[in-house]
């Protein structure tokens, strides 16, 4: 090999940034976020996987529709009703924003503007401001 | 092959890849094939045919000193000699080279010759590669550097910063980012310029554009996924800590797409040290770019020159000493 010191730094220094998610994560056991769900009810507003997946839809969906058609009830899937608000239902059952919301997305690196505006539920109000980090 | 053959086949090389990881999964239910085995082969094959490929090369004897210049070279302390363009010390080449791999230094000096009326030759400037090169490959990163958030745990705040300011427009739920968009439109413009230009489309092979076709099925496929199919992100986030952890947890419920924009990343990076995309690690190899330009101040030896047995002029003074002398030839040594 010619130039071979040369080649051997380039090569450490390519394998180091390709392996680096290796070496970052290396004894840190991964724990995904303990999620309290804040209710003793047993339904979301739809299904779990609908839910995980799509709720930022949905909510998107239901502002559409009440800040542009003035409707404020959605019917779900099995034809339960649900009052279309972000402050007014999701936080009824997910009392704590910071042990739900906030977990998921800080591990996810979400960071929704929502709460710029609408109002966390009241544990949130001591760490005022835009939190949701 | 001629150009449209090329295009079709190159086309449909990357469809079935597609088919195979949607049916593979959704039909068959293989998601730890996918999820699991397959990406973890594929990012053996990257790193040791990468190493392999650069390893090979620097096996390779460079016989001359063949560095392309484009300035003056340094010659007399009165000449104004141009560092970057002809570089005569090794600050040269490294600046040189870090336009080149930073900025594509090369690609805008891009020229076109035309034939006009007369017919006279034109030269003019074309800078459309360029620039879309350029958008492709700082896009291209700051993509990678924001799907860090997917592989490292917990989340380093640059990755943080770059994700918030390339969302910075803050358009649709969840946002659309600012370099989605100019991948993507980069991209197709690079497929644009290939199929439009005669010379190019002329000169392109299947293997131009599976490379393309393949990068445009993963941007497409991402952005699908995050704003068409949505998937479940924790579940992809814990899936990948898994695996960079060497506890790989067999996947379950994420959503197809996802698993076709995994293959398509896997097919990728295995396909890479064996592609045209290794260019990536061949810039820093090419004689043309990392030597200087010192051909007449330094003497560069070929490599490969076996050693030559010389017989030096003072050797052959001690040989023939006597005889010179006697038949009186003058000589450096009494
Ligand atoms: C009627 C009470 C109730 C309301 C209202 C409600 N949720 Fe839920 N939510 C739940 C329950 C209960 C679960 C757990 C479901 C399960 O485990 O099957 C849940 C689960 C979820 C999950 C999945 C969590 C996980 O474990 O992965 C998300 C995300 C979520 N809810 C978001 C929302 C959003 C956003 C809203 C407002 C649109 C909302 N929820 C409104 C009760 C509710
Ligand atoms: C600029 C401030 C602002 C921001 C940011 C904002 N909203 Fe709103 N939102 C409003 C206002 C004002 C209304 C109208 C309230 C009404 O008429 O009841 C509203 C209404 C809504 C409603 C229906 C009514 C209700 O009580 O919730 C939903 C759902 C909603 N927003 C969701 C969101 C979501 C999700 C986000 C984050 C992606 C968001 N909003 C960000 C100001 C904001
Ligand atoms: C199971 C994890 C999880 C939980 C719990 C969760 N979210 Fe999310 N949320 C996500 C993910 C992941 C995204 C980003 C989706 C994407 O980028 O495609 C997201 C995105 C959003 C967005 C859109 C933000 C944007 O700009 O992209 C809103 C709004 C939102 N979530 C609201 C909520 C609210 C309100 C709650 C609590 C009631 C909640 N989420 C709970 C995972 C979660
Ligand atoms: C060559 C490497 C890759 C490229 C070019 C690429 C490209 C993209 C693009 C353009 C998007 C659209 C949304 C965004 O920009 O965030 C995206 C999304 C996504 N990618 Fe990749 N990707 C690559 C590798 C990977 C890998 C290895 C994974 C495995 C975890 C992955 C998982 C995802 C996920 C889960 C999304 C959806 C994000 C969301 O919904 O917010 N990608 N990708």
């Amino acid at each position: 090999m010619y130039n071979a010191g040369k080649i051997i730094i380039g090569i450490v220094i390519f394998l180091a940034l390709i392996t680096a998610p290796f070496w970052y994560n290396l004894g840190r056991p991964s724990a995904p976020p303990k999620l309290e769900i804040g209710t003793q009810e047993k339904q979301c507003v739809e299904s779990k996987a609908f839910m995980q997946a799509k709720h930022m839809v949905l909510l998107d969906q239901w502002r559409d529709e009440v800040v542009r058609d003035g409707k404020r009830i959605y019917v779900n899937s099995t034809g339960k009703q649900f009052n279309m608000s972000l402050q007014n239902t999701c936080t009824k059952c997910h009392s704590s924003k910071t042990k739900f919301c906030d977990r998921c997305h800080t591990y996810l690196n979400v960071a929704p503007n929502c709460w710029d505006c609408h109002i966390a539920p009241k544990e949130q109000e001591k760490l005022a401001g835009r939190s949701d980090k | 092959m001629n150009a449209f053959a090329s295009l079709v086949s190159a086309l449909i090389a990357v469809a079935a890849l597609a088919a195979i990881s949607w049916f593979g999964v959704g039909a068959i239910g293989l998601d730890s094939v996918f999820g699991v085995i397959i990406p973890y082969i594929a990012l053996a094959i990257f790193i040791i045919g990468v190493v392999y490929r650069i390893v090979d090369w620097a096996r390779i004897p460079v016989p001359f000193r063949i560095p392309t210049t484009c300035g003056q070279a340094k010659s007399l302390p009165w000449i104004k000699a141009d560092n970057l363009e002809s570089p005569y010390n090794t600050w040269g080449v490294i600046g040189r080279m870090f336009l080149e791999v930073f900025l594509f230094r090369s690609l805008f000096r891009n020229t076109k010759a035309e034939l006009r009326e007369g017919p006279k030759i034109t030269y003019a400037s074309a800078k459309w590669l360029w620039l879309f090169g350029i958008m492709f490959h700082y896009s291209f990163l700051i993509i990678i550097l924001r799907h860090l958030r997917f592989f490292m745990e917990p989340i380093p705040s640059f990755v943080d910063a770059i994700t918030s300011v390339d969302g910075f427009f803050q358009i649709m739920v969840p946002t659309v980012f600012i370099s989605d968009i100019l991948f993507l439109g980069a991209v197709t413009l690079l497929f644009l310029r290939r199929v439009t230009l005669p010379q190019v489309r002329y000169i392109s092979l299947p293997a131009d554009y599976f490379a393309l076709f393949l990068i445009l099925g993963i941007g497409v496929s991402g952005i699908l996924m995050r704003n068409y199919f949505k998937v479940d992100l924790l579940g992809v986030k814990n899936l990948a800590i898994s695996l960079f952890t060497f506890h790989p947890v067999p996947p379950a419920g994420i959503h197809p797409i996802f698993y076709v924009h995994l293959f398509l990343v896997s097919v990728l990076i295995a396909y890479f040290p064996f592609s045209k995309l290794m260019h990536a690690g061949g810039v820093f190899l090419s004689p043309t770019r990392n030597l200087a330009n010192v051909n007449r101040s330094e003497r560069y030896v070929n490599p490969w020159n076996y050693p030559v047995k010389v017989h030096t002029y003072e050797e052959y003074e001690d040989e023939f000493r006597g005889k010179m002398k006697e038949v009186g030839i003058p000589v450096d040594k009494e």
